[in-house]
């Protein structure tokens, strides 16, 4: 017997706020299953977030940029501290670590040729380098996880960078996870791993623990390049304040702070949902760590987890980062919860494969199964098909070169000739808890809670 | 002498011998080198690319070799943490003791170390060789996926926990073993294998003393009825 609710049944059928029908469907689950939900993508809780700030454009106490005709840089130097050869790129928006098998190649490719066509960055993940990739990117971060999956140093050669990985938003403190669905034999092959083993990852690194270790290990780096790549250190948010000065202290060029709101393929919901802290603290608290080791303009911070729009983006560089870093975002681009794919030019629908799933557009979060309907976080030579590289390379140009105008065009309103130029002062919040994680007056006041 | 070159870290800076050792030496003519005074330098011939037999005297501090593809290198004393980690081919050789994470994640080559290593040796192993003439410490071979390790001694706690495949012989006791690993029947071709590995590390014993452990491989799906708390 089911029960529509018309609204006029009193209390016979109210929901209990705090057994509602997620919370039913959580314990039902566990009490059928005796394990965890495993499941792809970021935190879905609300949280304050960059949505919560706005920008005080340009009046008569400030004097704009002509929106169309005055020049706004966007130009972005990475790696500045130690390397011989820092990283230049044209915008400050790059593409974050993902690993091929949580990605097919085809979308690892794709990410590359609109990088490139951009002039920013894409990173690997933990899986190792592939051939697609590399020679797709310009410009290539090769990241050194715990796992250590087809690190070598022939790879470490071709790099642009190298971002040691010690934790990532999603699931700070916990190892990389990736189901057997998705371990076809190429994977394996890259990961030294019997193919449909269901594959858990170390959360350590094997030959150095804590950060006075780390001193030593990014310095081996540095002599195996010979002191020419940027080393990135990147961490789960968490205790920002400490990683972030420890980090710096063990010589990153580049800090990496993912904040909860970031993405992954495959990790625990519990874990996703109810570790880490959001983007907004995060990125507020990295750059109040930099400046209390006075090492703004010297090192760089990227943030990541949750960066969407150019706002997003402006708002990230406003409070202090020199760059963001976008997961989530760019597969969406690629088609990643959208109810079709592209076929021969056509849009073809992919609402029965969701629905086989247990899901529809809009709400798909089963990256670990590998049975993506647009073929973008799988490993199925059928369903990779789904996704054509050069339309990927498209389409997420478009979604970048988009991000890139609306960024331009809010600094131009804040009478910035340069991207970077935007600041604190250009912000305000529309809620006390931004205001008080971003240290930002409240919208209207002078007011900053906790100041 | 011909074909020999001999750097004095005491004189010379690291970066620079890294940096001929990654670069000048290939074309030079040099076979053999020489590290002096070694003082326990972090990352000693890390990153090497070159057939070449390097010599170095003195105690290692972290990471010596480090990354090793084809080069040739013996220490005459004792290496520090993460020796030989993620080497991708050639060899290593510690006439003395190694510290942790000894051969980490090492893709292939030979690591041979005189003494004993200490804890987490060949973590996450990845289809190198690890001898060692001593004991290892516990929690070794955490992790490893492919490769070989032999120890000649005696092994620590939880050796072998959550193995995938790579294989560990010991010739004396085993403290524990981790969780998923197993002792096994030694067949034909581990005698064989004990036998090659003793042979290339320079260790006279009898491959009939020596233990197999592997991986149960109870943790390679997931499980709904397994115990999760390990």
């Amino acid at each position: 017997m089911t029960h529509e609710r018309t609204g006029s049944e009193g209390l016979s059928l109210e929901e209990s706020a705090g057994y509602d029908r997620r919370t039913l469907d959580y314990i039902q689950r566990a009490a059928a299953t005796g394990l965890y939900e495993i499941r792809g993508l970021g935190a879905k809780r609300k949280v304050a977030s960059f949505d919560d700030l706005v920008f005080l454009g340009a009046s008569l106490s400030r004097y704009p940029l002509e929106g169309y005709r005055e020049k706004c840089s966007t130009k972005t130097v990475l790696g500045t501290r130690h390397a011989r050869k820092p990283v230049e790129l044209a915008t400050p928006i790059t593409i974050a670590g993902m690993s091929f098998g949580a990605l097919s190649a085809r979308v690892k490719e794709s990410l590359g040729r609109a990088a490139t066509a951009l002039g920013t960055s894409t990173t690997t993940g933990d899986g190792g380098m592939t051939v697609e990739e590399r020679s797709s990117s310009k410009t290539l971060v090769y990241q050194c996880l715990p796992s250590r999956y087809g690190f070598n140093p022939d790879d470490v050669r071709k790099a642009d960078a190298i971002e040691i990985v010690i934790g990532q938003g999603a699931k700070p403190g916990g190892g990389g996870m990736l189901l057997g669905q998705k371990v076809n034999p190429r994977v394996a092959r890259m990961r030294t791993l019997p193919p449909g083993v269901d594959q858990r990852s170390a959360s350590r690194h094997p030959d150095w623990t804590g950060p006075d270790d780390l001193v030593i290990k990014i310095n081996e780096l540095r002599e195996i390049t010979d002191w020419e790549k940027p080393i990135y250190v990147k961490v789960g948010a968490t205790r920002v304040n400490h990683d972030v000065k420890l980090a710096i202290h063990a010589g990153a060029d580049v800090i990496v702070v993912d904040g909860m709101q970031g993405g992954t393929a495959a990790t625990q919901t519990v874990f996703i949902e109810h570790v880490g802290i959001p983007t907004l603290a995060a990125l507020r608290q990295a750059v109040q760590a930099i400046d209390d080791l006075e090492m703004r303009g010297k090192v760089q911070l990227i943030i990541s987890g949750g960066i969407r729009s150019g706002a997003d983006v402006a708002k990230a560089l406003a409070m202090g980062a020199d760059a963001v870093a976008i997961g989530q975002g760019v597969l969406m681009a690629l088609g990643c919860n959208s109810g079709s794919y592209v076929a021969d030019g056509r849009h073809v629908s992919a609402i029965e494969d969701y629905r086989r799933l247990g899901t529809a557009p809009g709400f798909c979060h089963h990256c670990h199964t590998g049975k993506c309907p647009v073929g973008v976080t799988t490993q199925d030579p059928q369903l990779e098909q789904r996704l054509d590289p050069a339309v990927g390379a498209k389409r997420l140009t478009n979604y970048l070169k988009t991000l890139n105008m609306e960024l331009t065009t809010i600094a131009r309103a804040c009478g910035k000739q340069d991207v970077h130029h935007l600041e604190r002062e250009d912000l305000v919040a529309l809620t006390v808890e931004a205001a008080a994680m971003a240290n930002i007056p409240l919208a209207g006041t002078n007011w900053v809670p906790g100041s | 002498m011909e074909g020999v070159k001999q750097f004095d870290l005491a004189v010379t800076p690291l970066r620079e011998v890294n940096r001929y050792l990654h670069h000048d030496v290939a074309a030079s003519g040099v076979e053999r080198v020489k590290i002096l005074n070694a003082d326990g330098a972090h990352s000693i011939a890390v990153g090497l690319n070159v057939p070449l037999d390097i010599e170095v005297d003195g105690h290692c501090g972290y990471y010596l070799g480090g990354m090793n593809q084809l080069a040739r290198i013996t220490v005459q004393g004792n290496a520090g943490p993460g020796v030989g980690e993620n080497m991708m081919s050639g060899s290593i050789r510690v006439k003395g003791f190694a510290s942790t994470a000894a051969g980490a994640s090492a893709h292939g080559g030979l690591l041979a170390i005189q003494g004993d290593a200490a804890l987490r040796c060949g973590i996450s192993l990845k289809g190198g060789d690890i001898v060692v003439g001593g004991s290892v410490g516990s929690f070794s071979a955490f992790m490893a996926q492919a490769g070989r390790i032999v120890v000649c001694g005696d092994a620590g706690d939880g050796l072998g926990d959550s193995l995938y495949e790579a294989v560990i012989y010991v010739r004396g006791s085993v403290r524990s073993l981790g969780t998923d690993a197993r002792f096994e029947p030694m067949q034909a071709s581990d005698y064989e294998a004990v036998r090659e590995l003793l042979d290339a590390a320079g260790f006279e014993h009898d491959p009939r003393d020596f233990k197999r452990v592997a991986s149960a491989k109870s943790l390679y799906h997931w499980n709904v009825d397994a115990n999760q708390e390990y």
